[in-house]
């Protein structure tokens, strides 16, 4: 097995499209979208990084080209080395990936979340759905667009929102994290988040 | 240099390496076996198949985790974790806010050792920074970090006792917990979300005459920890309940992404105190506890070991405990300045005022650190443009990685085993779901 040290000299020769990517603490590489099984799995099986500690996605911001990026960080169990290696998505507005479950299956749960929270679609997973938020839910809660404070949406349980008629509602926050409105019954002193429709000066619209 | 070793051996001298019991070990493989014949014989018991929600809210789920079962009578055919029920969008959040504004959120990750996970945050952030803190500062890290691994062990333990039938466990370590508590409150001010660190140090020294409270703590915490132990390690109902069950290849624990005691007790030595040290864990030394099958039996065996490994490195920190500054000093645009000059001094109060309404400044560029928490390898991924707010920030949850595995586990098992299972794994669903 090769020193993991000198991944930065070995990789870039043996994968030519492979660029050095700016880090400040492991060696990192941009890498296209379709070299994706090829480097990963060299680096798993010649270069000893075989443990997949973390599989997530950047988003740069609505309007941005290429908008996502998927990044491995790869752990050697036996050097004890990390490698972070990062895939721009080529469309930005219908993002895919090759999956790496075929070569770790603990990726799977990874690319779901990944899925759930950017939308990024993991070409060859073997069960794309939701994992965090529930099945149906129509956002991709960590794109840039996504406002803190959630969107109004349907309840998980239609029974339950048949009945009662609640939504998910959304919950800004503004000024700290939370604010305990003062005055008024103590019933209605909890801390809360507050909403950003309405301030002191302006009633809350109903 | 590594010392692994058999955390069986070291415990009982007198029981051998491989911790085999021939019935039990027939009985659970005939009885999986029997499961996967049954339902490949024949199409008519597939009909029956029986399909069990097991919680979310189950006491054996430790928290909001719901199991969606296949079972064949009693045999598990096909299980699938359901989690997300404590998703909070702690990422999301930490978009918002500036670096030190997070540090409260990092306490209801694992919210069973928040200390820990105040100090794997704070580390990642001054790596980020390039930031060294001193050495008194790193001391005293450590110390809570190997309390709060303390805290957390005892309460897994009491809880998996609980749920294997052994309910006397439950009382010893909870009282021994409530302590640590009180030394916790004794430090921070908080028993549960501690919210200690701050970026480029804590958030206050530690207090008068607490080492030697934290000193005597570890003196009476021996003895009654083997007492523990001792209540389990041979206890006939609960080698039934844990020797063969859940067992984890060592490669499958890899291919998974297993960290912390869950992976060392398949027999993998990867513990990041020991093999990529950071806050100083490299002057302490400490033993790293091995399984050698994989069963719920060695992951218990590799925590009870832990605890007395992390007593050892609290000892020898308080025994050696530095002197100098507990924050560093020349962190100017990071730490906050002492109360006592801002309210004199013009300077610190400017600087006071940027650090609250901006946040510490941070120098563009993406970090990944991994520090070795009571459940597993946290992990901290942070992206920043530059500013006080970061970018990005993944958390990289032990939990969720270990509970991945579920699937391919628990398939073969017996009902009665999940719950069993599930204890052994010891996770914490407000730091799967994030």
């Amino acid at each position: 097995m090769t020193a993991t040290a000198d991944v930065a000299a070995v990789l870039p020769e043996r994968f030519p499209r492979l660029t050095a990517r700016p880090s400040l603490d492991w060696p990192a590489f941009n890498i296209p979208p379709a070299d994706v099984p090829a480097v990963l799995g060299h680096l798993r099986d010649a270069l000893g990084y075989d443990l997949l500690a973390d599989l997530t996605a950047i988003d740069a911001g609505a309007g941005r080209s290429p908008r996502f990026t998927v990044v491995w960080h790869l752990l050697s169990t036996t050097a004890h080395t990390y490698v972070r290696v990062a895939a721009d998505c080529a469309d930005d507005a219908v993002p895919a990936m090759p999956s790496v479950t075929g070569l770790w299956p603990g990726a799977n749960w990874h690319e779901r979340e990944a899925y759930d929270m950017f939308g990024i679609t993991f070409t060859g997973h073997p069960d794309l759905r939701r994992i965090l938020m529930w099945d149906g839910y129509p956002y991709f809660p960590l794109r840039k667009e996504f406002p803190l404070a959630g969107l109004d949406t349907d309840l998980a349980d239609a029974e339950v929102a048949g009945e009662t008629g609640a939504r998910v509602k959304p919950a800004p926050y503004m000024g700290g994290p939370f604010v305990a409105p003062s005055g008024g019954p103590m019933s209605k002193a909890e801390p809360r988040a507050r909403d950003q429709s309405w301030t002191e000066k302006e009633e809350k619209p109903e | 240099m590594k010392e692994a070793f058999c955390a069986s051996l070291w415990l009982i001298p007198h029981m051998p390496a491989e911790h085999t019991y021939p019935d039990t070990a027939a009985k659970a493989s005939s009885f999986a076996q029997a499961g996967e014949d049954r339902a490949a014989a024949s199409p008519a018991t597939e009909a029956e198949r029986l399909s069990v929600s097991m919680g979310p809210s189950h006491p054996s789920t430790h928290g909001v985790l719901r199991m969606q079962l296949e079972l064949d009578g009693d045999v598990v055919t096909k299980a699938d974790p359901v989690v997300g029920y404590l998703h909070r969008g702690d990422e999301k959040i930490a978009e918002n806010m500036t670096y030190n504004q997070f540090v409260p959120y990092t306490d209801r990750l694992d919210y069973l050792a928040p200390l820990a996970n105040n100090v794997a945050y704070a580390i990642a952030v001054e790596r980020l920074a390039k930031l060294e803190v001193p050495p008194r500062c790193q001391a005293i890290r450590v110390i809570v970090c190997e309390l709060a691994r303390i805290s957390s062990h005892l309460m897994g333990l009491g809880a998996y006792g609980i749920d294997v039938g052994a309910w006397t466990i439950f009382l010893y370590t909870f009282t021994e917990r409530e302590k640590l508590y009180r030394l916790f409150e004794d430090l921070t001010g908080a028993r549960f979300p501690t919210s200690y660190t701050r970026i480029g140090g804590v958030a206050r020294d530690v207090p008068e005459g607490w080492l030697g409270k934290v000193n005597a703590f570890c003196d009476q915490f021996l003895p009654i920890l083997e007492e523990v132990l001792a209540l389990l390690t041979r206890n006939k109902i609960f080698l039934d309940r844990t020797v063969d069950i859940g067992a984890i290849a060592k490669e499958d624990a890899i291919a998974y992404g297993l960290t912390g005691p869950n992976l060392r007790g398949c027999g993998v030595p990867l513990d990041l105190r020991k093999d990529r040290p950071y806050s100083g864990y490299e002057q302490y030394e400490f033993d790293v506890p091995v399984g050698t099958k994989g069963d719920c039996y060695d992951r218990y065996l590799c925590r009870g070991e832990e605890m007395r490994q992390s007593v050892r490195i609290v000892k020898k920190a308080i025994k050696n405990f530095p002197g100098g500054e507990w924050y560093a000093k020349d962190a100017r645009k990071i730490f906050a300045p002492p109360k006592d000059k801002i309210l004199t001094s013009m300077e610190e109060l400017i600087q006071n005022f940027m650090l609250v309404t901006e946040g510490p400044q941070m120098p563009p560029g993406e970090v990944y650190f991994e520090a070795e928490n009571p459940k597993g390898a946290l992990g901290f991924y942070i992206v920043s443009k530059g500013g006080g707010v970061p970018w990005r920030l993944k958390i990289r949850s032990p939990s969720f990685c270990n509970l991945s595995i579920l699937p391919k586990v628990c398939v073969g098992a017996m009902i009665a085993d999940i719950v069993s299972i599930l204890g052994s794994f010891d996770f914490v669903m407000g730091e799967c779901d994030r």
